[in-house]
């Protein structure tokens, strides 16, 4: 009934009060598009991470571990006692996964799963004068390359190379350059056993997850397990799955079929992704408080319609306006400062947007990158609307409440 | 409308301060309006008039004592019907025109009958228009409040106070900041509406000439009618 009638007042009161309507309106605007930038900037950041991690590395790793140590014959026989033994620990499996054949097998028999064995180990890399710490990883590249794409990442080389070399090894990008190390150059691997191996790099590869690059390598699983004298044993079974999302799930029944150790890409990476979430915090703390100051903005303008509006509210309510009318023009007020303010924030934000993803440089962090990998999403644009329309509806809603309560017969009595 | 039933009643009225040391603004006000009677309160300055007024147009509450509106108490009665009831049956005009200064001379007269939904949008404008047109402001319709003149102004607050077509006008000091002349217009218009329309209008005043020219005339002193 009311409804564009109190409206109209509103628009009025804005419209006549130009300067700082557009003040609060920038302090909605910039929250919005401060918002929108930041968050596309971080999770587009994330996503990249995360997709290079799902891409790259196994999304479930079966190692030749075990969370906890055996339970004790003495825990069995008194299972309600309160036990304490001392230099208890998980076992340690020197012949690494036992029956890792009948696993993969077994594994091998679910759908959309991709499974390869490895023997993961260190080594000492040995190439003129330099040495340097890498970890050895012995694979079956006819079955590797359906579990992780060292075969796309490799920038020099074939994976083919490993089975036509005699001993071929393939480098990351970080472990050649920092040794100068070039294609087809001899290195020497020395593994903790003793067994010194003059190997002949046949690839290099670059994954961007600066980890990876500057310390794994790559040999026949065969080798890997003369290097370590390890004839026979496989230590790492690594699996490749068509739903990445079922990791997890699947990570759990693995180690409750098999007992050992198994973690999905979220628990090797939990530590980044604990970041991930620190990080989002730190967002929504910041752009919360832009929005804040625009708060106190909108505040301000409200009240000081309110306070300058004093005869106005007596005259309209004496006239017959309920209160509810009256703190519905203010609250109109906010509203309208609120969703002007966020659609302005939206086409800011959009431009940042554009312009970030314009720019171009190079950056190494935990990946290596050219210019700011970007998120677009619909729904940072819902997120930040809703945080500025409410945050300017509240903002409007206390003075509205006070301009509502006040009494006609004080307004005209004073002012008479 | 019969004149067995007063328009407007006061009975018993009392409206006091609270506080530390109370002060009563008005005390055992007994007072009847009818249709198209024109009324005049007047008294020195402090002696309750305006406070009468208030408590007659519902803005304000009673201490004790009632006020009736066509012949039913309004003591009791919650806020929002109240508003509803000055909105359909009274109109208001005050020392200061109050007009919104943001809005038009026609829009100001709109407000009210925006506000009760009743008329249509284009029916709304007319009756805008047409109440300007009676109060000889056709030609500044379209004009902010800020580029009229005060008579022209305390017009326009009448023409808003006549929108709903009120039973009951109440004014209070309508022509305390007017010229002479203007004081005259407003003053004759008044008259006009209770003689012609058989509206009930009440007028606060301290202008003992422009209150002999009414029906009534009511002196307050200390918040007590005196004859």
């Amino acid at each position: 009934m009311a409804t564009p009638l109190g409206l109209a007042i509103a628009a009025r009161h804005l419209s006549h009060r130009r300067r700082q309507t557009v003040t609060s309106l920038l302090g909605v605007a910039l929250g919005v598009a401060f918002f929108i930038a930041i968050a596309s900037m971080m999770q587009g950041f994330q996503q990249d991470f995360v997709n290079r991690i799902i891409d790259s590395s196994p999304h479930v790793t079966i190692k030749d571990e075990f969370r906890t140590p055996p339970r004790q014959p003495v825990e069995n026989v008194y299972p309600d006692a309160v036990i304490q033994l001392r230099g208890l620990k998980p076992r340690d499996e020197v012949r690494g996964l036992r029956g890792a054949r009948a696993i993969i097998a077994a594994l091998e028999q679910l759908p959309g799963l991709k499974v390869a064995p490895t023997l993961a180990g260190n080594a000492l890399l040995r190439y003129g004068p330099k040495d340097s710490s890498v970890n050895v990883i012995g694979i079956v590249p006819d079955k590797e390359r359906l579990v992780t794409k060292l075969e796309k990442d490799l920038i020099a080389g074939k994976l083919e190379g490993l089975y036509t070399a005699a001993n071929g090894i393939i480098l990351g990008e970080g472990v050649a350059q920092k040794a100068g190390i070039g294609m087809d150059d001899l290195v020497t691997v020395v593994s903790p056993e003793g067994v010194v191996l003059r190997m002949k790099v046949v690839g290099i590869f670059r994954s961007g997850l600066t980890v990876t690059d500057n310390f794994d390598t790559y040999m026949l699983m065969k080798k890997a397990q003369v290097l370590q004298n390890r004839p026979n044993v496989i230590n790492r079974v690594r699996i490749r799955m068509d739903d990445v999302e079922q990791a997890q799930p699947l990570a759990r029944k693995i180690e409750a079929r098999f007992g050992y150790r198994t973690e999905s890409w979220q628990e090797q990476s939990s530590n980044v992704l604990g970041i991930f979430v620190i990080q989002n915090v730190i967002m929504y703390s910041t752009v919360g408080a832009i929005l804040i100051v625009a708060c106190f903005g909108i505040f301000n303008v409200i009240s000081t319609v309110v306070f300058e509006k004093t005869k106005d509210i007596g005259i309209l309510k004496s006239m017959g306006f309920r209160d509810a009318d009256i703190r519905r023009i203010f609250v109109y007020e906010g509203l309208m400062v609120g969703s002007i303010g966020v659609v302005m924030g939206w086409a800011l934000g959009f431009g940042l947007v554009e312009f970030m993803g314009s720019l171009h440089f190079k950056m190494e962090g935990f990946v290596r990158a050219e210019g700011l990998v970007l998120y677009k999403s619909a729904k940072h644009y819902v997120i930040s609307g809703a945080m500025g329309l409410t945050a300017s509806t509240f903002a409007a809603w206390l003075p509205a409440r006070r301009a509502s309560r006040l009494k006609p017969v004080d307004i005209v009595r004073g002012a008479a | 409308m019969t004149p067995a039933i007063p328009i407007l009643e006061a009975r018993r009225l009392t409206r006091e301060l609270p506080g530390p040391v109370p002060v009563t603004l008005v005390r055992d006000i007994d007072l009847t309006v009818a249709a198209g009677e024109f009324v005049a309160i007047t008294g020195p300055s402090g002696s309750g008039k305006s406070s009468l007024l208030y408590l007659l147009g519902l803005l304000d509450t009673p201490s004790s004592g009632d006020v009736l509106v066509d012949g039913l108490p309004t003591v009791g009665i919650p806020d929002n019907p109240l508003a509803d009831l000055r909105l359909s049956r009274f109109g208001f005009v005050f020392q200061f025109h109050f007009l919104l200064p943001e809005f038009s001379a026609r829009d100001n007269v709109e407000i009210p009958m925006r506000r009760l939904g009743l008329l249509g949008t284009g029916e709304i404008r007319d009756r805008a228009e047409f109440l300007l047109e009676t109060l000889g402001l056709a030609e500044h319709a379209h004009k902010l409040p800020e580029q009229m003149s005060g008579g022209q102004r305390q017009r326009v607050a009448v023409a808003r106070a006549l929108a709903n077509d009120p039973a009951i006008i109440l004014a209070d000091e309508p022509t305390g900041n007017l010229d002479t002349k203007s004081a005259e217009n407003v003053f004759s218009l008044f008259r006009q509406l209770a003689s012609d329309q058989g509206r009930a209008v009440v007028v606060v005043t301290h202008d003992t000439e422009l209150a002999a020219r009414a029906d009534r005339r009511i002196h307050l002193v200390d918040g007590r009618i005196v004859p």
